[in-house]
């Protein structure tokens, strides 16, 4: 009998800068998925004035070495840029943005506009029994709200992704 | 300015790029570009049977003159046949520009005739590809195209241009010299990583130069600079497959080829090592064995162009990214600043005569029959004889094998193989590819009884251009490397691996206007191949050999270097799932 072993993986966030052209989401999602690496969350926009180059910000996991690898093939893509490990590169800011959605009345709608307080987020729209909190943090964050939100009514929830950023003057 | 039109800025962009020859097959959504290269002057175009056969060809082409091959094909079914060549050459880094046509902008995505998503199906066997939907973007792409296909690790590209692209017109200027914004490839080692290799070669007593198809790929000077490597440290020296030629067979210093077939010496040599440089090489699957087996006592130095072939599969100590030949004129230049001496390594030479007085490459043979390796050992001294200059292809399978172990390589450029991706079909186009490149070079295609017929519709491509190739079939009516794994791993139940139906190749021959040899038996082999040799125009060859002749030395997969097989005395004829699942 053969069974396929799990290796251990751990959590890295990736700031790619790229050509702004078309497939070039394609290209990388693709790598990940023809080399069999794991994509988490990714995101994209250009982000200088004539449009040229994009940031994307990828999420993914695995054991160090496979990561060493996923950096190397995707600087090794013709239309990238740069590829910074932002995990490894010192600190660094991350932030994905929210929109949960949650209906209910009396004391569950209570609570959860309560523990939105707490969590600083905004009440984006609103009905008599639903609201729309939009709530901006670092992943984990984002998972606790959603999971306390859970128990009061939740119904559905859009997520962005992350985009990251180091700390400090300089650009990655 | 005047203008021109986008088949026009194409066919420019070649001649401006040097390209005298390229394969391809014409079809609607190519016709403008046909229509420009139609008698030309200078561009021959080589009208192939089959659009995979364009794509070996080119490799073929690329392979033995260091040239980029260039590849024409139309939409649809023109580029999903390529699709096979193109992949091929990704894998073993050949450089090949591919051009597909594609139907007119305002069609695309609407299924139309002859649509395909060629960029979608290509993006990721290609090294980069391109959609050119402006033909006054089009001489940019073309040039930038060559570019990458042809510095850093070299690799295919593909440029897919809609058939209105190919009409509209647009002013012409030759681009300047690319300066590309993200694509750098780092061709200069890391200063420091030089002075920390030649201190890891000067303390080495146990020193193996593991070299690869890298060698070959950054050029001549590269295999001059290997063998000056060699000669200064005294290191013995082995290959892959695809480094076969870098360094000449008849140096005393050559172990042979290493890994799942390679000699008892190089995996021995490569398991008792302290110091191994990789050059230019990438640690295969087929090279390495078992991975937690694999030269457990070395430290490695590994050269490589491409990031990403660090540390991929086995850990190394010491990684310089650079060009082959640039690292290695670095290394040897430090080495004799510093003044040292070549080491002492005659223990180590001891111990490699000793795995060397195994004779790994030792066959039996009882008169009656050809053994295939005897075959290849013959066909190697007889073209040797001639002092042409000899290009070998070869198919994949057994016969590929044999080939690496007993054909002997000077020079680099010789030897055209599918490594990587391991595509039967490849020898016999990429022999005619060679031969249109060589025109006066002995090209010969070895090719088994199997494999040869997954291209070989290409007899007729030979024979309108008058290709003098040879094909050498080693007939054994099996498929043979698949007969062996099901000998070895599956208790000889030969499950669909016979070739049933064979044609007479002899009269196949002769139906393309070729001649046809057939040779029986060992009486008959050395006149065969005299003849074949002799023969002014395209041979093919029906040498039946030794119908269950095994390929040894054999490391089974998810074996370990030194667990090789010798002989059939050895085999057991069944493994564990845990190896059977390994390719």
């Amino acid at each position: 009998m053969m069974h396929i072993q799990e290796e251990h993986k751990e959590r890295h966030v990736l700031s790619l800068t790229v050509a702004n052209e078309a497939g070039i989401l394609a290209r990388i999602a693709g790598m990940f998925t023809a080399r069999g690496y794991n994509i988490d969350s990714l995101t994209v926009a250009d982000i200088t004035d004539d449009h040229a180059i994009s940031r994307i910000t990828i999420v993914t996991s695995g054991p160090p070495k496979v990561i060493d690898q996923i950096i190397a093939q995707l600087d090794r893509l013709v239309p990238v840029h740069k590829v910074t490990d932002l995990t490894d590169n010192g600190p660094y800011v991350e932030r994905e943005l929210a929109l949960v959605k949650v209906a209910g009345t009396g004391d569950d709608r209570i609570e959860a506009l309560r523990i939105a307080d707490v969590f600083r987020a905004k009440v984006v729209d609103t009905t008599i029994e639903s609201f729309i909190f939009e709530l901006t943090g670092p992943t984990e964050k984002i998972d606790t709200f959603v999971g306390l939100m859970r128990q009061l009514g939740l119904v559905e929830v859009g997520r962005t992704g992350v985009v990251g950023l180091i700390r400090g003057k300089e650009a990655v | 300015m005047a203008e021109k039109s986008g088949a026009d800025i194409l066919v420019e962009c070649l001649m401006d790029l040097g390209v005298d020859v390229v394969f391809g097959y014409p079809g609607g959504a190519v016709l403008p570009i046909y229509d420009a290269l139609y008698n030309h002057p200078k561009i021959k175009h080589v009208l192939v049977r089959h659009e995979q056969g364009a794509t070996h060809m080119a490799e073929g082409y690329a392979r033995s003159t260091g040239k980029p091959g260039v590849v024409l094909v139309t939409s649809g079914p023109g580029a999903t046949n390529a699709v096979t060549g193109i992949t091929d050459a990704l894998m073993d880094s050949i450089p090949m520009v591919v051009i597909t046509g594609q139907v007119a902008t305002q069609l695309i995505g609407t299924d139309a005739f002859q649509e395909a998503d060629t960029i979608g199906i290509t993006r990721h066997c290609t090294k980069h590809n391109y959609l050119v939907k402006d033909p006054g973007k089009l001489a940019n792409v073309i040039h930038e195209a060559f570019h990458i296909a042809t510095t850093g690790r070299p690799g295919p590209v593909l440029v897919d241009i809609p058939k209105n692209v190919q009409v509209a017109t647009a002013p012409y200027r030759r681009p300047a010299a690319i300066a590309h914004a993200s694509y750098r490839p780092q061709i200069d080692a890391d200063p420091v990583a030089i002075e920390t290799a030649v201190e890891m070669l000067a303390a080495a007593e146990r020193p193996i130069i593991y070299s690869g198809g890298g060698v070959i790929n950054s050029g001549p000077e590269a295999t001059r600079l290997l063998r000056e490597l060699a000669d200064i440290t005294g290191a013995p020296v082995t290959s892959t497959l695809m480094g076969l030629g870098a360094f000449p067979a008849s140096s005393p210093q050559w172990l042979g080829m290493l890994g799942m077939h390679g000699t008892y010496e190089s995996n021995w040599a490569m398991n008792k090592a302290d110091l191994i440089l990789c050059v230019g090489a990438r640690f295969d699957d087929r090279v390495t064995g078992r991975l937690d087996a694999f030269a457990p006592n070395s430290r490695k130095i590994h050269i490589d162009i491409d990031r990403s072939s660090i540390n991929k599969t086995v850990e190394v100590d010491l990684a310089l990214v650079a060009d082959v030949a640039s690292a290695l004129s670095d290394i040897i230049a430090l080495w004799n600043k510093r003044g040292h001496e070549k080491a002492d390594l005659a223990e180590w030479w001891a111990r490699i005569d000793g795995w060397r007085a195994r004779r790994s490459l030792d066959y039996p043979e009882n008169g009656a029959e050809i053994m295939p390796q005897r075959a290849i050992a013959d066909l190697y001294s007889a073209t040797k004889a001639t002092g042409k200059d000899v290009i070998i292809t070869t198919e994949v399978g057994q016969h590929q094998m044999w080939a690496a172990q007993h054909f002997g390589f000077d020079g680099p450029n010789k030897w055209l193989t599918s490594g990587g991706l391991g595509t039967m079909g490849y020898g016999f186009p990429a022999a005619i590819g060679a031969q249109m490149g060589n025109p006066d070079s002995l090209v010969i295609c070895i090719a088994g009884d199997a494999s040869i017929q997954m291209n070989i519709q290409e007899m007729g491509t030979a024979s309108q251009y008058r290709l003098p190739v040879k094909i050498f079939i080693l007939n054994n009516e099996y498929m043979g490397m698949v007969r062996q794994w099901q000998e070895l791993t599956y208790e000889s139940r030969y499950s669909n691996s016979y070739s049933d139906s064979l044609p007479d190749f002899v009269k196949l021959g002769e139906a393309y206007g070729w001649t046809g040899i057939r040779i029986e038996g060992p009486q008959e082999l050395e006149a065969g191949i005299r003849q074949m040799i002799d023969t002014p125009g395209p041979v093919i060859v029906d040498c039946r050999v030794a119908k269950l002749s095994n390929c040894f030395p054999m490391i089974p997969s998810g074996a370990a270097h030194t667990d090789m097989l010798l002989d059939p005395s050895q085999v057991e004829g069944t493994l564990s799932d845990e190896a059977k699942a390994l390719v």
